[in-house]
């Protein structure tokens, strides 16, 4: 911030425009990084203008992960592109267990983009960062042509460190009669976006989840060091990734329908819109699976914090050689809950 | 939630259930067809058929609209999208991933370039002509009489505003004609018992429009609600008129549903439409007076006559029987692409792509193939009130 890079043109922070030339390599990209990236986000490594970011890190197994966003409106109710671009890196990271405590943002974005929008995301993103107690340590911006990509398209590199050598979170260590759990809610990101892509309005207006989640990792690891799997069901929603675990751990899993937490006014627009809300994404919520003898202890724990309200025990793993993800429906009947192909779409009738 | 939750109610569903194994003869089957996807979603989504005793058995029926479109009336609309770049093509989202011929589809022709927009209404359709004076758009229209009143209102809306961008390219069918021919089939198809009739389209053209197919072929007919109460209380109803050899069109879905329907629908499709010579329908063949086609008073926005759009012969994959599964000749499990060449990720009929055809319904249970060992490794719950035990249909 402090060396003496004459403004080239001044940034019009109200009115202006993201221009190739903020993408160029020269004074006016160093301006913009500065005027809104280094300024949003605040960090020593940052502002020091290297190309990478050298930082502490704490004894442990190093832990890393990456995420693009990509999402149209770029704004949409409880959340944007931006704070979403930490949280689900962050939540890729804590699903580990780890603690996370750096992130890295790559930018592209479109010429055209209005820098106010721009900077107003950068400020979302600083946010999230500063509530979640990660920092944005190093980054990249790019401008494509108008008409090369849609506004905005945000990829966050988070790292973490995981300091318990008990814990062992992954997907393939899920086993028969343990318990699945999840920490809230259903369906509520999907369809805060869906309903403002489609305008739709409902009487209370459903908020996107999008939030981190490594404060209840925390609390929940400290408590029951022997969680087996971790995942936040974002895409594809509950329906796809409990398919994925079930591949990954070789099991077959058993949902109970009366059991999935899901708000009313998004069961109403699933059916207004012909959508399962298992299919639907989340962004705030997490599924563990435990050794059922620790079910009451982890669910007390999660209902205690403020990310797991609405926590439930939803269903169990069993041995199945064909690696099938059952519903059990509150009639009684059983079907089987699949991989979603392609989008969910809408249907006719 | 309202008017939902209480047609879900598990403690109503165990009693229906009841109801329904008690009904049961000894020595007699009751075969019952529910007509529509939106009834073989509901049996799906809910598990419906596990809760269903042994001589109980439902064949899904060919009311999905994207399941009887002609794989050739698909291509028709391709072929227009590709070789017209001034065209959009908007459609309901459920066709969008139907396989076309050679593999194609709508999916794929907008990846390759062709404007196609997906819409949840006709109104989205006036919305895209409105903002794109320039452009023709084209509504892909397809459906029973439940989505044909919303397509003459969106043409009447265009002559009033005279939006000559707008065209209908029109594949709207009738319900009473295709339930007629899959009675009168006895040749491959196994005798019915009986029809659970369609819900939202007879809330447009009325119970008694059903009453010559119920006199004609002696099968009773329950008008049922797309709720999984509505669904057993429908069978609870056509085993009492199995049994007691009546064959009478019945109303479940009372709340909905009258014997004469909506007038005011029923007029607007007058106005717009007329009935078509004869219609080719994918599983069942050329029907006549089955469908309907844009009158002449509106050819300006009949996209048949507005652009040239040759017919087409289209080329479905040799071994796909949705054909005979549409007439409930064959069952999804017959298929011999059922589960290995076919299934919801790669389908090769429509059956398989909406949620509503009867070869996703039954890939939604177990065993999911007809050779498949049963095995069954659920843990022995208690059967679900069901007296007689709840066999697979």
């Amino acid at each position: 911030m402090n060396s003496p890079v004459r403004p080239f043109p001044p940034l019009d922070h109200t009115h202006g425009l993201v221009e190739m030339v903020h993408g160029a390599g020269g004074r006016a990209m160093t301006q913009l990084v500065r005027e809104i990236f280094v300024t949003a986000f605040d960090t020593p490594a940052l502002r020091r203008g290297d190309d990478t970011a050298r930082v502490p890190i704490p004894p442990g197994r190093l832990v890393l992960t990456t995420d693009s966003y990509v999402i149209t409106p770029r704004i949409f109710p409880g959340g944007d592109i931006g704070s979403m671009a930490v949280h689900g890196t962050v939540n890729d990271v804590a699903m580990s267990g780890a603690q996370p405590l750096y992130l890295s943002a790559g930018f592209i974005l479109e010429e055209g983009l209005p820098l106010s929008e721009l900077a107003w995301i950068a400020g979302t993103m600083a946010r999230a960062a500063h509530e979640a107690g990660v920092a944005i340590v190093t980054g990249d911006t790019k401008v494509v042509e108008r008409g090369g990509c849609d506004g905005l398209f945000i990829t966050t590199t988070g790292v973490g460190v995981l300091t318990d050598d008990r814990v062992d979170i992954a997907g393939d260590r899920a086993r028969p009669g343990d318990a699945i759990l999840i920490s809230g809610t259903l369906g509520d990101h999907g369809i805060a976006v869906m309903s403002q892509r489609e305008n739709l309005s409902f009487d209370t207006p459903i908020l996107s989840d999008s939030a981190a989640l490594n404060g209840l990792v925390e609390r929940m690891v400290a408590a029951v060091p022997d969680i087996h799997v971790l995942r936040d069901p974002t895409r594809g929603g509950l329906a796809a990734t409990l398919n994925e675990l079930a591949d990954q751990s070789g099991v077959g899993m058993v949902v109970r329908e009366t059991a999935l937490p899901v708000r009313p006014e998004v069961r109403g627009a699933c059916e207004l819109l012909g959508l399962d809300p298992l299919s639907v994404a989340n962004e705030g919520k997490l599924i563990a699976i435990v050794p059922a003898e620790h079910t009451d202890t982890l669910l007390a724990v999660m209902r205690d914090h403020p990310r797991g309200h609405h926590a439930a025990l939803i269903g169990e793993v069993i041995a199945d050689p064909d690696h099938i993800v059952q519903l059990e429906t509150a009639l009684g009947g059983r079907r089987i809950i699949d991989w979603l192909a392609g989008d969910p779409l809408p249907r006719i009738c | 939630m309202r008017f939902i939750d209480e047609y879900r109610d598990p403690a109503l569903g165990r009693g229906l259930t009841r109801a329904i194994a008690d009904a049961v003869q000894p020595g007699r089957r009751y075969h019952l067809m529910e007509f529509c996807g939106g009834h073989t979603h509901a049996i799906a989504q809910h598990g419906l058929a596990d809760l269903l005793p042994e001589a109980v058995r439902l064949i899904h029926g060919p009311g999905c609209p994207v399941c009887v479109l002609p794989v050739g009336r698909l291509d028709m609309a391709l072929a227009l999208a590709r070789s017209r770049p001034d065209v959009i093509l908007c459609t309901y989202g459920d066709l969008m991933r139907v396989p076309a011929s050679g593999g194609d589809s709508l999916y794929t022709a907008r990846a390759a370039g062709a404007d196609v927009r997906m819409v949840y209404s006709t109104l989205d359709a006036l919305a895209v002509a409105r903002a794109n004076p320039h452009r023709e758009v084209v509504f892909l229209a397809i459906g029973f009489e439940t989505t044909t009143p919303p397509t003459a209102l969106a043409l009447v809306q265009a002559e009033r505003e005279g939006l000559r961008n707008l065209s209908v390219f029109c594949n709207h069918v009738l319900t009473p004609p295709a339930i007629v021919a899959i009675l009168a089939d006895t040749a491959d198809a196994p005798p019915l018992d009986g029809i659970i009739g369609p819900a939202h389209v007879s809330t447009v053209i009325g119970s008694d429009a059903y009453a010559p197919c119920a006199a004609r072929f002696g099968v009773p007919v329950v008008i049922a609600g797309f709720e999984p109460l509505d669904v057993l209380r429908a069978i609870v109803m056509l085993m009492a008129q199995i049994n007691a050899g009546r064959a009478t069109v019945e109303t479940e879905y009372t709340r909905a549903v009258t014997a004469t329907g909506n007038r005011t629908a029923q007029a607007l499709m007058e106005q717009v439409f007329t009935v078509r010579e004869s219609f080719e329908w994918r599983g069942l063949g050329a029907l006549p007076a089955s469908a309907l086609r844009i009158r002449d008073a509106y050819a300006a926005w009949d996209a048949e006559a507005r652009f040239s759009m040759p017919p087409r012969t289209g080329r479905e994959h040799p071994a796909c029987a949705c054909g005979s599964v549409l007439r409930g000749a064959l069952a999804p499990h017959d298929c011999r692409l059922f589960g290995r060449a076919c299934t919801p990720e790669r389908p090769q009929g429509a059956c398989m792509v909406s949620s509503e055809g009867a070869c996703a319904a039954a890939w939604t249970r177990r065993p999911r193939l007809k050779d498949a060992r049963p095995k069954d490794t659920r843990p022995k719950a208690q059967p679900a009130a069901v007296g007689s035990g709840g066999g697979d249909s």
